[in-house]
């Protein structure tokens, strides 16, 4: 029973992950119509803004330290971070250690920006454009985007910490009765499943209950009618993609702490959110979410020593497994509307 | 059975016959060049064939910069680095056997099938005599196989498993680095030490063939100074996250968690174990605590705070105080503006190595080469007294068992050394279960054309 | 002049291809051994050997997805079930190719002919999906699970405790087709500057290519063909017609598996390894993007593709600083240097982002692909030349954009 509620924990917040990269795919993907294969390079921008307000907050300049030596037997350069001199070291560190959450408000524009310049400089291209193409060239932009974050950033996963009350972690079984550290669970991941559940929600209020949401559904539903009764629809679209490169790009930030950002985790990414979407069916944003924590908390309990001495390997193919048998029970996912991608 | 690979140089030198035709393959099998890709010019190439793209980019950059370091020493130009602390006197700085060093590279993209197509692409394009470089044991062994097919020298880079000098070792192979085995035999003193000897791992290990030698490797250890093995769970490559194998653990009853994991594996799953409290537990009355058995500078960065006072270990580091780690720290560090990593120092010791026994020999021909390097012994290389065995081509020397620094001045030393293991406490025989067994041989050496 | 079945132009148009194909050697090699254009080479057995299986691969994919829309995205399970078949005939028999190659067709049709079934119950991006996790299913159990069966991480190679039991005595020890061994040159003429490799592997696999671009020649003009297009035109008005459309469509799936199998195999006849990669998502995305990139549903295209993305990955990789000084080393210190950073975001470690970028520009430009390319180069031409001649645009049939909507 403790380790049910420990996996269900886990995955929950594997599927919050998985539902938020989705969410963005499947307004993109599901919605627009447009296989944008740059959505992982999206997300891992997001984590990148993470690393990049780290380091902004973290620009030093250097003291000579007389007292110590370097590597090379020169005396040391002590790092001062210019933000500890400006407003004191409490607070500087403290704005340093909050980078983290910080970068949010800086993903947000950043990610906007980049989804309305994708949007028209190149998308917009491409909407009548065949699959083929779209796939071709948002993986030709992928690429473009990761070899520049690595040209700039290197290889190397970059240590991008959450801030230091959210190190560590409570006992979630102690509270409900179980013995203590049977269910132990970080906060970070706690503040992560919360955000999630915060971003869904706005994402879907904003499409149910405003009037900008309601004809968005109305063109993801019959584009050309909309269009016909006068209403710019690609306005609005472009919007739309700009917000789902901002969830994408959000959720790359929050992850940062988890997993710690390197160039390549879009791709690690991609073929992950697509099945994701596929699953919770084309053109269905509650399908995506549901398909993420679907997904998410099954590869948990995969994960258990359990099932894993039962079936070896089962965690490493369940979510393709999974994917499989749903979409040959349920032929358009777990919600997918009829006749969107089916031809 | 005759084996021709000749490639363009081989040919061009004896400027043989044409107008052979589909039927007569061998034709130029005798009156070919001696060996494959036999230098005759003025001049003798090397293969780098490091990663360029993928996960270990930038230590195969860094493998790329000590190559590039060792070509220039080779050369004659620079400060000379470890040539001047180098026990064999042979080498003088005009080349190798006179014939100035040049030097082509390659991306292995850590990917077998890539590693092997740049690999040949050097061989047959470049007309390369040796091969180095690499940073994951199924590219070494993989490559390891190809240039023992061409009829090449191999110094095998950064490769960690048991199987590259074990149950696939290779007559043209030679691996410097340390291995699995050898963290083990390190490590375990050290722990005993500073846990006792009544603990119980519980590891996680990433399910491939290297994370899995390294399992076996430190779980014999292990029990061997009295611990006890509560459990091993495989973790798929590049999981991410890894919560859910982390997550199990605190309530397994172990006391230490073993993270079989190399990269950014390692940085993910030390990360999260960090951030699900395991080291502020007590488990059984004693501290909680995790142990990475193969530490990288690279690692170490990635992980940031999170390594503080973890053990591990390393196969050389930059703040040891011979005379040849401090030439060669200089020489690096004034060239590139940062200390070497430790795959550096195995890349620019295998070129130095390589170079080495080549003129000793008199020759570039593979299997005299490799009759130069069997049993080799030499100092001055950073690593302490150094054989080179000829039943396996294994290098046998120190091992570094490391720690997370407590307080790191700079980027540079969030590792400090704890103790360095000496040699005999990590040789083994060359007929050791985990290496094969007697069944493993090196087969024959190959020159190729 | 009617030759093997085929029109008069389908015949010139074989010829041309197969003239190209034999003549390879040369024209990959145009740059003069030892000068600093020799990097841009090509004309070494290996790539050589990689052009024609990867040609043969996505000739093979373009027959699925060019002709009846369907866009699989796990075909890399097939070519790895090709190499593993060959790498295992190795290591049971001898180092012939005779036995795996036939075999590993056999047993890529059949994996085909499985996960088709399964996956065509479904069409669109539901499809690619299943085909998607059908293929990284294979690739994750590759990998780790099914170790003693593929050697994991390291690949599959053969052992020297190995069964072999065909192994005669002078036989060869490394792959050969009846003693033919395929990493032997059999003619290394220089002419000058110019030196030229011929190479047995290179040309064994360029034969197969030629037969089986025949094969893909013949299947593109027959009746079957134009089933194939016709469900991708329209599935629901061929439904309507009375006509099911899953037997053609299944059957182009393990069409195209075999191709897939016997590139796989072939790669292994070159080279006795098959790792896992093989079969990860990367690498049946990399056969798509090549057959998108030369222009899908033409039959020169997916072969300029494979060409275009190999070269650029073995080729752009090793272009490094000491390359880089050389080229630019005529000029003032201060501009060389600026050169050479310029030229790192492109060649040497940066060799995917110039990649990418030719992605995009390929795309954007020629929506047709490279071959829409050579058909706007052989159009200027053309409008020189009155008389006509060069490319015959009835060979490259302009397809409709819609590929997979």
């Amino acid at each position: 029973m403790d380790a049910i509620i420990l996996q269900i924990l886990n995955g929950l917040d594997k599927g919050s992950a998985y539902a938020l990269i989705a969410l963005g795919l499947t307004l993109i993907f599901g919605t627009l119509g447009v296989v944008n294969f740059a959505h992982g390079a999206l997300f891992m921008i997001g984590a990148f803004v993470a690393v990049t307000m780290q380091k902004l907050l973290g620009l030093s300049f250097e003291q000579i330290d007389e007292s110590k030596t370097d590597f090379l037997g020169n005396p040391l350069k002590v790092e001062v971070p210019y933000v500890e001199s400006w407003f004191g070291p409490d607070v500087g560190a403290a704005l340093i250690d909050w980078s983290v959450p910080l970068a949010i408000l800086f993903a947000i524009p950043v990610m906007l920006v980049i989804g309305f310049v994708m949007e028209r400089g190149l998308i917009k291209h491409f909407y009548k454009r065949p699959h083929a193409d779209q796939i071709l060239v948002t993986f030709g932009l992928a690429i473009v985007l990761q070899e520049l974050v690595k040209h700039f950033y290197g290889a190397n996963p970059i240590q991008t910490p959450a801030p230091d009350a959210f190190i560590g972690s409570f006992d979630f079984g102690a509270m409900i009765g179980f013995d203590p550290n049977v269910i132990i669970y970080p906060y970070w991941r706690l503040v992560y499943f919360l955000f999630a559940a915060l971003v869904i929600g706005a994402v879907f209020a904003f499409l149910q209950f405003t009037t900008f949401g309601m004809v968005v559904r109305a063109g993801m539903a019959d584009r050309e009618t909309v269009g016909l009764l006068g209403i710019n629809i690609d306005r609005r679209f472009t919007i739309m993609f700009g917000i789902a490169a901002a969830v994408a790009g959000i959720a790359g930030v929050m992850y940062a702490p988890i997993l710690s950002p390197n160039y390549h985790m879009g791709m690690d990414f991609l073929v992950l959110s697509f099945v994701v979407v596929v699953v919770g069916g084309m053109g269905s944003l509650p399908g995506a979410v549901a398909a993420g924590f679907l997904l998410g908390i099954l590869q948990s309990f995969a994960s258990m020593n359990e099932v894993k001495s039962l079936i070896p390997g089962i965690d490493q193919v369940i979510i393709y497994l999974v994917a499989i048998i749903i979409l040959l029970t349920r032929p358009r996912g777990l919600m997918g509307r009829a006749g969107v991608m089916e031809d | 059975m005759s084996k021709t690979n000749i490639t363009r140089r081989g040919l061009m030198k004896t400027g043989a016959a044409t107008g052979a035709g589909l039927a007569l393959p061998t034709i130029f099998t005798s009156g070919a060049a001696a060996f494959t890709n036999e230098p005759t010019g003025s001049t003798v190439t090397l293969g780098f064939n490091v990663p360029q793209t993928g996960p270990y980019a930038d230590e195969g950059i860094d493998e790329l910069r000590a190559q590039q370091l060792a070509v220039e020493h080779l050369n004659g130009e620079g400060d000379g680095g470890m040539l001047n602390t180098f026990s064999s006197k042979v080498l003088d700085g005009t080349g190798i056997l006179g014939k100035k060093v040049e030097y082509v590279t390659g991306d292995t993209q850590t990917k077998s099938d890539a590693a092997r197509a740049s690999a040949k692409s050097m061989i047959e394009k470049d007309g390369v005599v040796m091969i180095n470089g690499g940073s994951s044991s199924g590219v070494a062994v993989a490559v390891q196989g190809l240039c023992q097919e061409a009829g090449i020298i191999f110094m095998a880079g950064l490769t960690h498993s048991n199987d590259t000098t074990g149950k696939d070792r290779k007559a043209n192979g030679f691996r410097h680095f340390f291995n699995a085995y050898m963290s083990g035999a390190a490590l375990a003193p050290v722990l005993k030490n500073a846990y006792g000897t009544d603990r119980r791992a519980y590891h996680l290990t990433a399910d491939y063939t290297w994370g899995w030698t390294q399992q076996e490797s430190i779980q014999a250890s292990t029990e061997a100074i009295g611990w006890e093995t509560v459990n091993n769970v495989m973790t798929p490559v590049g999981a991410g996250d890894f919560s859910s194998y982390i997550a199990p653990v605190l309530n397994s009853g172990a006391d230490v968690l073993v993270l079989n994991h190399y990269g950014g594996d390692m940085i993910n799953s030390l990360t999260q174990a960090v951030q699900f409290g395991l080291r502020d537990k007590q488990v059984n009355g004693k501290q909680f605590e995790i142990v990475v058995p193969l530490y990288s500078e690279l690692m170490a960065n990635g992980a940031g705070e999170n390594i503080k006072g973890v053990y591990g270990s390393m196969n050389w580091n930059w703040q040891l105080q011979d005379e040849g780690t401090k030439a060669f720290v200089k020489s690096f560090g004034e060239k590139y503006g940062r200390p070497p990593s430790n795959s550096a120092q195995t890349c620019y010791a295998q070129t130095i190595l390589y170079a080495d026994a080549v003129t000793r020999a008199g020759s570039f021909e593979p299997c005299a080469v490799a009759a130069a390097l069997e049993g080799f012994e030499f100092d001055g290389l950073g690593n302490g007294p150094t054989l080179y065995r000829a039943e396996d081509h294994q290098c046998f020397k120190d091992v570094l068992v490391m720690k997370g620094a407590e307080n790191p001045t700079t980027e540079y030393d969030t590792l400090e050394i704890v103790e360095i293991t000496p040699v005999d406490q990590v040789t083994y025989a060359p007929d050791h279960a985990m290496f094969g067994g007697a069944e493993a041989s090196l087969g024959a050496c190959n020159n190729g054309a | 002049m009617k030759f093997l079945g085929l029109s008069r132009k389908d015949t010139r148009f074989l010829i041309i291809v197969i003239l190209l194909t034999l003549a390879t050697p040369i024209l990959l090699q145009p740059f003069p051994e030892g000068s600093g254009l020799a990097t841009f080479n090509a004309g070494y057995p290996d790539l050589m050997q990689r052009f024609a299986i990867f040609g043969i691969f996505a000739i093979g994919f373009n027959i699925l997805f060019g002709l009846t829309g369907y866009l699989s995205f796990g075909h890399a399970a097939f070519l790895g079930v090709g190499s593993y078949t060959v790498v295992w005939m190795y290591k049971l028999l001898d180092y012939n190719v005779i036995w795996g190659l036939p075999l590993a067709v056999i047993f890529s049709g059949l994996f085909a002919l499985l996960i088709g079934y399964v996956s065509l119950r479904r069409s669109g991006i539901y499809f690619s999906i299943l085909t998607l996790a059908f293929a990284q299913m294979s690739y994750n159990l590759a990998y780790s699970v099914l170790t003693p069966i593929t050697n994991g991480e390291t690949g599959l190679q053969v052992y020297g405790n190995d069964a072999q039991v065909l192994l005669g005595a002078n036989e060869p020890t490394s792959p050969h087709f009846f003693g033919i061994v395929m990493r032997e040159n059999f003619w290394e003429p220089t002419f000058g500057g110019w030196s030229f490799t011929f190479n047995n592997g290179y040309y064994f696999t360029a034969v197969i290519a030629i037969i089986v671009f025949y094969i893909s020649l013949r299947i593109f003009r027959s009746p079957f063909g134009l089933m194939l297009r016709a469900i991708k035109t329209n599935q629901t008005r061929l439904n309507y017609t009375g006509i099911n459309a899953r037997p053609y469509t299944l059957a182009a799936f393990v069409i195209s598996g075999m191709y897939a199998g016997l590139a796989g195999g072939l790669m292994a006849a070159m080279d006795p390894l098959a790792g896992a990669e093989r079969m990860q998502w990367t690498a049946s995305g990399e056969v798509v993007l090549m057959t998108i990139l030369g222009g899908a549903g033409t039959l020169m295209g997916p072969i300029l593709g494979a060409g275009f993305i190999k070269y650029f990955e073995n080729i752009f990789s090793k272009i490094n600083d000491q390359v880089l000084h050389g080229w630019f080393a005529f000029l003032p210190d201060g501009l060389e240097d600026f050169l050479i950073g310029v030229s790192h975001f492109f060649v040497g470690k940066s060799w995917h982002l110039t990649l990418g970028l030719l992605f995009m520009l390929v795309v954007i430009f020629l929506p047709g692909g490279l071959v829409e390319g050579g058909q706007r180069i052989a159009g200027l031409f053309r409008k020189k030349k009155t008389t006509g001649g060069g490319g015959d645009p009835e060979h490259h049939p302009k397809e409709t954009p819609h590929v997979a909507e």
